[in-house]
């Protein structure tokens, strides 16, 4: 039990850490790595809370594609970052001041009597061995919200074509290959048969 | 003993921390993109903390398929980025004023 809590508040403490980096970093590409360190602790605290599945999936996913990408275009826009910064004093007083307002009423009622304490929500017990997390979302996720499942796969389809259409250019002047020209071409419109007459040999 | 309230207090304090990053960082978009997945991330902590301690994957389903959208968003939200790096050279959100709004 005491070596949870110690792995709780670790991953905690550096989660939160993490973030803090994320919001104050002062170039984004920091701020996207910082970002990653956040998901791997995150990642571990749901390992604690045995949702072993996601866990990965964040990590697989959203480390592994969501971040790279952040990363990309991050490094690929060439960002002046001088007059990102020039607000940054001026705004620090309002926005301690609306987390904190904000993060103490959350947790006044998290932590007041009888709502989220031990006594509502009783530890569960650890889940039995051979037990598998992936099968028993697997089940739920292809019987009972199959339509949402398919949903989500159109929703990532609609999503790729909309990121495909949106950055896809055509330069003007440059000399490339139109290959939907070059499938439709047909016959006549290539070939020319010429008639002539048949050339003499010429006399020596 | 690690009861609800740690991971719900722990998703508190991260969203908390995402807004004031909404707040100090209101120039750069690709810093508000990231301050609301890290705000997703705090609403996935409480997701699952509900999960395991009601005894019911339903939660867990449901951070799958906010975890699906949020990548879709990212997606569509940094191509957008960068059709508007193409045009105005800048992502600086206070000369985004075309439409006077």
């Amino acid at each position: 039990m005491i070596v949870q809590e110690l792995v709780f508040y670790a991953f905690s403490l550096v989660l939160v850490f993490a973030a803090v980096a994320v919001i104050s970093a002062r170039n984004p590409v920091y701020s996207v790595l910082f970002l990653v360190l956040a998901f791997f602790s995150a990642a571990a605290i749901w390992m604690l809370l045995e949702a072993e599945f996601l866990a990965i999936i964040l990590v697989v996913v959203y480390v592994g594609a969501v971040m790279v990408l952040f990363l990309f275009v991050v490094m690929m826009l060439d960002i002046n970052l001088v007059p990102f910064k020039e607000g940054f004093i001026r705004y620090l007083p309002v926005a301690v001041l609306v987390a904190a307002i904000m993060a103490i009423e959350i947790l006044m009622v998290l932590w007041s009597k009888g709502r989220f304490g031990v006594e509502m929500f009783p530890v569960p017990a650890s889940n039995p061995e051979g037990y598998s997390n992936t099968r028993e979302l697997g089940e739920l996720l292809y019987t009972n919200y199959l339509l949402p499942f398919e949903v989500a796969g159109v929703v990532l389809l609609v999503a790729m074509i909309a990121a495909v259409a949106l950055t896809l250019r055509t330069r003007p002047g440059i000399k490339s290959q139109n290959v939907n020209a070059q499938v439709r071409t047909r016959r006549d419109e290539s070939v020319r048969l010429v008639k002539m007459k048949p050339e003499k040999p010429r006399s020596v | 003993m690690l009861t609800l309230a740690h991971f719900l207090t722990l998703g508190a304090i991260l969203f908390s921390l995402s807004v004031a990053g909404i707040f100090i960082n209101r120039k750069n978009i690709i810093i508000l993109l990231m301050c609301i997945e890290l705000m997703l991330l705090a609403v996935n902590m409480n997701f699952i903390a509900f999960s395991r301690f009601l005894g019911n994957l339903d939660g867990q389903i449901f951070v799958f398929f906010i975890l699906t959208v949020a990548a879709a968003e990212a997606g569509i939200g940094l191509a957008i980025l960068v059709v508007l790096f193409r045009n105005r050279r800048t992502i600086n959100v206070a000369e985004l004023d075309d439409l006077k709004g």
